[in-house]
């Protein structure tokens, strides 16, 4: 503790040493809004060295990337007030006049957005893009931009360079977009690249190829780089240093190593807390950190996370202080040196106990669903090329067990989902719910069948009906089934749904604008709830919340789960929260199922390559594991479920595939009781 | 390329029946004769007799079917027959005219994009800054006006300033530019300017839309110059909702400057429409109803096409 921190507030919290390439200090950006003035990055300072990656990691909102675009100056200039000092190579870029930072920006300073999809313009091709900079900065004559164009994208690992300049962002895919982008990057020889999270819309084992791939890159080239991020499992395996930030201001600075061995501040020790882990077991319910952000446009002036920690202490409302608390490692929480005696939290039945046979609740035998993809007048003139987004996929939820349902984008999963509740209708096969048939008659028994299974939905922020109060929205189900007797009883009910899920009655007034995230999501599984089915199909219900938020929202559903016995179908790409919340884990591929067992059975002795890449693909937020990993990584991209491989469906990027593997599609196995997989060149009944 | 024409082309087929078939059946049912209008319509004194036999020169007393039939056969044969009151072909009434009309709406769209494109993109560029605020101004008082009211003001003004008034006789460009661009330069920029006030509209916001897109902001990181992030990266993107709007207003000046071509006392469409109508002119008015609808389906045509040239997303096979 220290009672006099509060005059040392005004003085920057740390000066960045000599040897920065790139070095912010005290770097502030206000936005003016109708509703008052926001202060996005409030007195950020560190430093980036020649050929380092340095991670800048927080939750949305927490001004990790607005302080990423202040640095390239690319806020919009009406609204955003920026001030401090970013010192790049001796000059201050925010005092440079608007013609030499923007001779900087694209020339030694590039930066790589989130979003592959929209970061290309449209309608121009990928050549006259990726040529631009070339042309713009370095002068280069067309054919010359022309040719550096096809070495930078053969440097990217992209095939067919030639062929490519020609081609347009749409003819391409999300993890060939970001290289494109990386191309760009790296294009005019940089010595600094930002990436604002650049493969948060990706799939996980492109995550790892761009990742690695520019990890790569800015070694052999002594490129450094500004990873941000919200993963920590990325932070762990591809950062050199570490800045956590929190509500527009920095928590804790480190090296990785010791950020995740010995956090300092209770803030990064919560969030590490909060996340469920890949590697290990399940032992106890997440920690999760109650509460929100403050509102950054009226902060408190003592420590923003104080209102949200368990370890809060009257000194907490003093004006926190980054201070030096070990060499390269500082920290604003005035306990800091506490952090590590921080108690374990206490563990629960970690090993949920799960009867041996549960009676079947949802039985799916030989599920397929194909869609026709030709649309519009002559769609019924040609013959409609098929994907088949589910392909004899069969699987049993036992009674209030969960089924954890992985894989990329494009394996089917979702479609899964969406026909176990009838949003679909299947091509072919069966889905039995307590025994009875009903793919056949989802549409005629449509109210009886859809009262036994709800869905949760992945976006709360599109899912809830906006002009809808969320009372409305919870007993419009209760209404339509008429379960209850009147509007009153209704009302009744709703509250006592909001309570199950955490919310205040109060709420049931509101309109989802003017709920979070998470108390969307939780007014979607109160609407889920109120109909008591026995099956909820959960598809990606955590994926657009924040890691702190996320942790709320899978402790919720896994106490709702085991005080009503409900079964749920979680349908996700992380694979992490999977292993905490799932009994069982089926992966899939392109439309077919590639593995399932139990939890831990998958994820410590995974059988089939596919599930073995996925998880390695995986980082886990722990840097010296990560060091000792030595992951093999899956080579290439998803193809095409139009076009899918003949054989087994995974060969094209299996490592161990034979001449058998593609003429022959694999059939399930059980491997030992309860472990199946799809593979040819996997021992049988080993353990 | 050629097959995805054929196919709009062959697509366009029953869109034209559709409205061959509206058009015979709402003239039957509206009441009102063209031979009482042409014979007593003045207060002439005929006998019936004369009017029967008039009906049956024309075919008016043949069942609708029959009528029908004709029609059917003469627009698969390309014959619109002739005028009613006239008597002269429905092809002539409308060539004589269609010249000037046409010429009416290029000039005027030319006019209304040369405005436009400057106006919206300064006046979303610099959003919110007094030369918005100006633009904004002159665009919504484009929408507010009648352009046959700002004609008559510039007529007014000709007049009163230069002692001067356009001619009224059409002369053919490529005969008399000057005395072509004399008389047709006033009209078009009455209708351009409104017409350039809603282009001007819809790309200023269509500006800003893109100026928010991602890729302007990678433009921006690669350090291109504003020039190009604005001509290159965004513009481009932008032109494409304006676009449409620029063909939807087209292919409404054919046939649709009724009060316009009044006040500059133009022998166009318009006026033609109106006189066939208040005649009960079948003929004639059917000829005009199906070249308003072909004009509307090639200008959608032309508008899909100019986005697949703009947009590399939409390629037609």
């Amino acid at each position: 503790m220290n009672p006099s921190s509060a005059r040392h507030a005004e003085a920057p919290a740390s000066q960045p040493d000599a040897g920065y390439l790139l070095a912010v200090s005290d770097l502030r950006v206000q936005f003016e809004t109708s509703r008052g003035t926001v202060h996005a990055v409030d007195g950020v300072t560190y430093g980036v060295r020649r050929g380092e990656t340095v991670a800048l990691v927080g939750e949305s909102g927490s001004g990790k990337s607005v302080s990423a675009l202040a640095i390239m100056r690319l806020l919009p200039r009406t609204t955003a007030r920026v001030s401090g000092e970013v010192l790049f190579d001796g000059r201050d870029l925010l005092a440079l006049p608007a013609a030499h930072m923007r001779a900087l920006r694209g020339r030694e300073i590039a930066m790589i957005f989130q979003e592959p999809m929209t970061s290309l313009n449209p309608v121009l091709s990928i050549g006259l893009q990726l040529s631009e900079p070339l042309r713009a900065h370095l002068g280069l004559s067309e054919a010359r931009a022309r040719q550096r164009a096809i070495e930078l994208l053969s440097q990217v690992g992209i095939t067919d360079p030639e062929h490519r300049l020609r081609q347009y962002p749409h003819q391409l895919s999300g993890g060939m977009r970001q290289r494109v982008m990386i191309a760009m990057a790296l294009s005019c020889g940089p010595k600094l690249i930002i990436a604002d999270e650049p493969t948060t819309a990706l799939d996980v084992t492109i995550q790892a190829q761009i990742l690695d791939l520019l990890r790569d890159l800015s070694r052999r080239l002594g490129i450094a780089l500004v990873l941000i991020t919200h993963n920590l499992g990325i932070v762990a395996r591809y950062a050199d240093r570490v800045n956590v930030m929190y509500a527009a201001q920095l928590a804790e600075q480190a090296a990785a190593g010791p950020l995740f061995a010995t956090p300092r501040h209770f803030y990064t020790l919560a969030l590490l807390r909060s996340i469920p882990r890949l590697d290990r077991r399940r032992t106890a319910r997440l920690a999760t950190i109650e509460g929100l952000p403050p509102d950054l446009r009226d902060p408190a002036p003592g420590c923003r996370f104080a209102p949200r920690c368990a370890a809060r202490i009257a000194a907490c409302e003093n004006v926190p202080r980054l201070a030096e608390i070990g060499p390269g490692h500082r920290s604003a929480c005035v306990r800091a040196h506490e952090v590590a005696a921080a108690p374990e939290p206490a563990a629960d039945s970690g090993a949920r106990r799960r009867p041996a046979a549960l009676p079947p609740l949802l039985e799916i035998e030989d599920l397929k669903k194909h869609f026709g993809v030709a649309a519009g007048p002559r769609a019924a003139m040609i013959r409609t090329p098929l994907v088949r987004a589910v392909d004899g996929v069969s699987l049993v939820i036992g009674r209030g067990e969960t089924l954890g349902l992985v894989g990329e984008s494009g394996c089917g999963k979702t479609t899964v989902g969406r026909l176990v509740v009838g949003l679909e209708t299947p091509t072919s096969g069966r889905i039995r719910i307590d025994g009875r048939d009903i793919a056949g008659d989802a549409v005629r028994d449509f109210r009886g069948f859809r009262r036994k299974v709800q869905m949760v939905f992945q976006d709360p922020y599109s899912a809830l009906n906006p002009r809808m109060t969320v009372g409305a929205f919870i007993a419009e189900p209760l209404l339509v089934h008429r379960l209850v007797p009147s509007r009153a009883a209704a009302r009744a009910r709703v509250t006592d749904l909001l309570r199950q899920v955490g919310l205040y009655p109060y709420m049931a007034e509101r309109y989802p604008h003017e709920l979070s995230g998470g108390q969307r999501q939780r007014v979607g599984i109160a609407r889920a709830l109120a109909l008591e089915p026995s099956l909820i199909v959960c598809d990606e219900p955590v994926s657009a919340l924040d890691v702190s938020i996320q942790g709320q929202v899978i402790n919720l559903l896994e106490s709702l789960r085991d005080r009503h016995a409900l079964s749920l179908l979680f349908i996700s790409h992380d694979l992490a929260v999977v292993r905490h919340i799932c009994d069982r884990v089926a992966v899939m591929y392109l439309g077919k199922l590639m593995e399932f067992a139990d939890r831990d059975t998958i994820y410590d002795a995974p059988r089939h390559p596919y599930t073995q890449a996925l998880l390695d693909a995986v980082p886990v937020p722990d840097p010296a594991i990560e060091a000792a990993r030595r992951p093999s990584r899956l080579k290439g991209e998803i193809p095409s479920p139009l076009d899918p491989p003949a054989g087994c469906v995974f060969h094209t990027r299996c490592p161990i595939a034979t001449e058998r593997c593609r003429r022959e599609v694999p059939e399930l196995r059980e491997l030992s009781p309860g472990h199946h997989a799809a593979c040819h060149n996997i021992g049988g009944a080993a353990a | 390329m050629t097959r995805y024409l054929t196919h709009r082309l062959l697509l366009a087929l029953p869109t034209l029946l559709g409205v061959a078939v509206l058009i015979f059946i709402m003239l039957r049912v509206v009441p009102g004769d063209i031979v009482e209008l042409k014979l007593r319509g003045e207060g002439g004194n005929v006998t019936q007799d004369v009017v029967e036999r008039e009906r049956a020169r024309l075919g008016l007393d043949k069942p609708l079917a029959a009528q029908f039939g004709d029609w059917m056969v003469g627009l698969v044969t390309l014959d619109f027959g002739k005028s009613m009151w006239t008597e002269r072909p429905v092809v002539d009434e409308i060539g004589l005219r269609f010249k000037l009309s046409f010429e009416l709406a290029i000039l005027s769209m030319l006019i209304a994009v040369a405005v436009a494109l400057p106006l919206g993109t300064v006046s979303a560029l610099l959003r919110d800054t007094w030369i918005d605020y100006v633009v904004r101004f002159v665009s919504v008082a484009g929408l507010a006006m009648p352009a046959f009211w700002l004609g008559m003001l510039m007529i007014l003004a000709l007049l009163h300033f230069f002692n001067w008034l356009p001619p009224i006789t059409f002369t053919p460009l490529w005969q008399d530019p000057v005395a072509n661009l004399s008389q047709l330069i006033w009209p078009a920029l009455a209708v351009g300017y409104r017409y350039s006030a809603v282009v001007t509209r819809m790309l200023r916001s269509s500006i800003i839309e893109v100026m928010n897109e991602d890729y302007v902001r990678t433009a921006r990181a690669k350090g291109m110059r504003e020039r190009i992030v604005i001509g290159r990266h965004a513009l481009r993107n932008a032109l494409l909702p304006t676009t449409t709007v620029v063909g939807l207003e087209f292919a409404f000046l054919i046939g649709g400057l009724v009060v316009t071509e009044q006040v500059f006392n133009l022998n166009g469409l318009g006026k033609l429409f109106v006189q066939a109508v208040t005649r009960n002119d079948f003929t004639l008015v059917q000829g005009l109803v199906m070249l308003v609808a072909t004009v509307s389906v090639l200008v959608n045509l032309a508008v899909d096409l100019l986005y697949a040239v703009l947009d590399p997303r939409i390629r037609y096979r």
